[in-house]
């Protein structure tokens, strides 16, 4: 069956009305929106260690350092990043980068990076989640594209739970913005657990002062 | 514009009558192997998030704080929309409505159309697997490729999803082994998850970058920010919307949260309740399009969810954040596999949504149910699903849609239990036929209770005689 089509703007519109009528035509009650009592909410007495039980659970390491350059020198130790050949660094003062990310406009063209060290602006003790905001990225797809994956975070800048990392989020200050926990991974075979689906095959994290 | 000169082709609805769940879950239950392997892979998540919930002092206010959220969100549901539009516009994203499957499929080929695209990347997206968005993208011309690794698995396989957030539960290694050697070339026989999930790393890496639009399913839209939450563990959805210039986000009305801090609930919730893990390894947050050079779509879908807002028996169905919870718990679903729903969505949220968009062909569902209640108990949202699927019996039964040898034996029940006379004379007929009947009078393809088990031995009397020989004398005390 084969049928012209109506543009979309002028068929959307039409929904739209459709849709909202059909929404406004019941009056449904509600007892309105609650806000979380701060005072049932979890909190931590070692929120450093709670967030790296919970991220070394979900295969993500962690590293407490106290300088930055001690980044290079702990992933320098592993195979994986001594071969690397393209390390694109957010965090120069931790690691050095192996090419210049700004003569780059396209995202495609970093489709061979090995390591990418990015850097977190908190993180969330309850469930080892770290925030990343977009603007710290001069490519988003540097988190998901990279074989392997560092983030830099400071340990002073963590939140109990996630209705104080919204809190502290505010709102949107970029496009994207996104809480990264652990590797990439799936268990779509068996339910066995594989680390490594399309994005980071390991997540590094080091806990700066 | 070119989509004025390119027709559209539409696959003529074709109407199939379902089978009743008995019957289409047969061959899954009476294979030995299957259905207990199936149980217990999926008591393994259940048990996850059992030790996730039970380490939260406040799940349980969670859980209420969650139910009161999503009740006042589709209360106001238009509101909220309007809203949600008014500031993704103002973040750049262009928003599209579609009242239904059909037009939802026509607004995401247009944008394909309009970019002279054929390669699009896809993530995990239950509403566009509902509206069968593939099949259509197929039929004119476009290559989809599914990229979460569950969901490229049954893809290849010519299959769906058996369940909404493990797709390919259904199926064993050595068969991902036998779909993988026949199209990407792995070694013939492999069974190694690892293998094989290096293996589609490949494959979909080269996809992923070929790729001119990426797809995505939303789990949370945001009405303050105008912003859409995904969550993910493969990070898929991730390359799929970063890569390409343009994003596709399809999204159900019911998905929206009013304020951003309301994701704090939900994303406590989500990843606990689905499998038992504290968040998923990725939650993305995109307000509007990435750069001045691209481009974010969200197309806005109704489908029945509006229609299912006016019915105050079913309008908690809609809180649903597909976590699947329901579905791992659920005793029927875990032997009965999720094909045998014959519906997207399967397990007990299944059964009270599918019977909403068309009653007749679904009416079995209800009854795949033990009323155990076991989905209510997990459910994150607090929808009260063993109520509902009775709520649906009781249509059902009112319809006149009961299957004729239900609804007699229904009849004679209620005459049965209504009269005290009936009932101990019946009873004697019982244990008289019991006792004298041959076996292939009662062991006949007519009496569907005796297929798979014994009759039980008739007591020497009935409770009604011990109780007067033994009881009757003694008054009660007080």
């Amino acid at each position: 069956m084969i049928q012209p089509i109506e543009p979309i703007q002028t068929a959307t519109t039409k929904s739209r009305q459709t849709i909202l009528d059909r929404l406004m035509a019941k009056e449904v009650e509600s007892p309105g929106l609650p806000t979380p009592d701060p005072s049932k909410l979890t909190r931590f007495d070692d929120p450093l260690a709670k967030f790296s039980e919970i991220l070394e659970g979900v295969g993500g390491q962690v590293h407490l350092i106290d300088d930055p350059r001690q980044v290079a020198e702990i992933l320098g130790k592993t195979e994986v990043f001594s071969n690397a050949e393209r390390i694109v660094s957010l965090v120069p003062e931790a690691v050095d980068n192996s090419f210049d990310i700004s003569s780059i406009d396209d995202p495609h063209d970093l489709a061979a990076v090995d390591w990418t060290i990015a850097r977190g602006e908190f993180f969330v003790a309850e469930n080892g989640s770290i925030w990343i905001e977009g603007q710290s990225l001069p490519h988003r797809v540097l988190l998901f594209i990279a074989q392997y994956l560092a983030i830099v975070v400071s340990r002073r800048e963590f939140v109990h739970h996630m209705h104080d990392a919204y809190a502290r989020i505010e709102a949107p200050k970029s496009p994207f913005g996104v809480f990264v926990s652990g590797p990439s991974k799936t268990a779509d075979i068996e339910q066995s657990l594989v680390l490594g689906a399309h994005g980071c095959r390991a997540l590094q994290v080091f806990l700066t002062p | 514009m070119t989509q004025v000169a390119l027709p559209i082709v539409d696959r003529p609805a074709e109407k199939k009558i379902k089978l009743d769940h008995t019957n289409a879950a047969r061959a899954f239950v009476t294979n030995p192997d299957r259905a207990p392997w199936h149980d217990e892979s999926l008591w393994f998540v259940r048990s996850k998030r059992d030790k996730q919930a039970s380490i939260i002092p406040e799940w349980e206010y969670l859980r209420s704080l969650a139910s009161q959220v999503k009740t006042a969100t589709i209360a106001n549901l238009g509101d909220y929309l309007v809203e949600f539009e008014r500031n993704a516009t103002d973040a750049g994203a262009v928003v599209h409505w579609a009242a239904d499957a059909k037009e939802h499929n026509r607004i995401v080929l247009g944008i394909l159309r309009d970019h002279e695209t054929t390669k699009i990347v896809k993530s995990k997206s239950m509403l566009t697997e509902e509206c069968g968005l593939n099949h259509f993208l197929e039929d004119n011309g476009i290559d989809v490729v599914d990229t979460d690794l569950g969901e490229r698995i049954v893809q290849l396989r010519h299959e769906t999803p058996s369940h909404i957030v493990l797709p390919a539960i259904h199926l064993k290694k050595e068969e991902v082994g036998e779909t993988f050697h026949e199209h990407l070339g792995t070694e013939k026989g492999a069974k190694d998850p690892k293998y094989l999930a290096e293996a589609a790393r490949g494959h979909l890496r080269d996809k992923f970058l070929a790729g001119e639009v990426g797809i995505t399913g939303v789990n949370f839209g945001i009405a303050e920010t105008g912003g859409v939450v995904v969550c993910t563990n493969e990070g898929n959805a991730d390359l799929g919307a970063s890569l390409p210039r343009v994003h596709i986000a399809c999204m159900g009305i019911e998905k929206l949260v009013p304020r951003l801090h309301d994701l704090g609930i939900f994303t406590r919730l989500l990843g606990r309740s689905a499998t038992g893990q504290p968040i998923t390894a990725y939650t993305s947050h995109f307000h509007g399009p990435r750069d001045e050079n691209s481009e974010l779509h969200i197309v806005l879908v109704d489908n029945g969810r509006s229609k299912l807002r006016q019915s105050d028996e079913f309008r908690a169905a809609m809180h649903c954040i597909r976590c699947g919870a329901c579905m791992n718990t659920c005793p029927v679903y875990r032997r009965s596999g999720g094909h045998s729903y014959q519906a997207t969505v399967p397990g007990p949220i299944g059964s009270v949504l599918s019977p909403t968009r068309d009653l007749k062909e679904h009416k079995s569902l209800p009854y795949a149910c033990s009323l155990c209640g076991s989905c209510t108990d997990v459910c994150p949202v607090k929808i009260p699903l063993h109520h509902q699927l009775l709520a649906w019996r009781k249509e059902i039964g009112f319809m006149n849609l009961l299957s004729y040898d239900k609804r007699i034996s229904m009849k004679a029940a209620s005459i049965l239990f209504r009269s005290a006379k009936l009932f101990s004379f019946a009873g004697w007929v019982g244990r008289k036929a019991l006792k004298v009947l041959p076996h292939w009078v009662t062991h006949q393809r007519f009496n569907t209770w005796t297929i798979a088990r014994e009759l039980p031995k008739p007591p020497k009397e009935s409770f009604r005689s011990w109780y007067a020989k033994n009881r009757n004398s003694e008054t009660p005390k007080g």
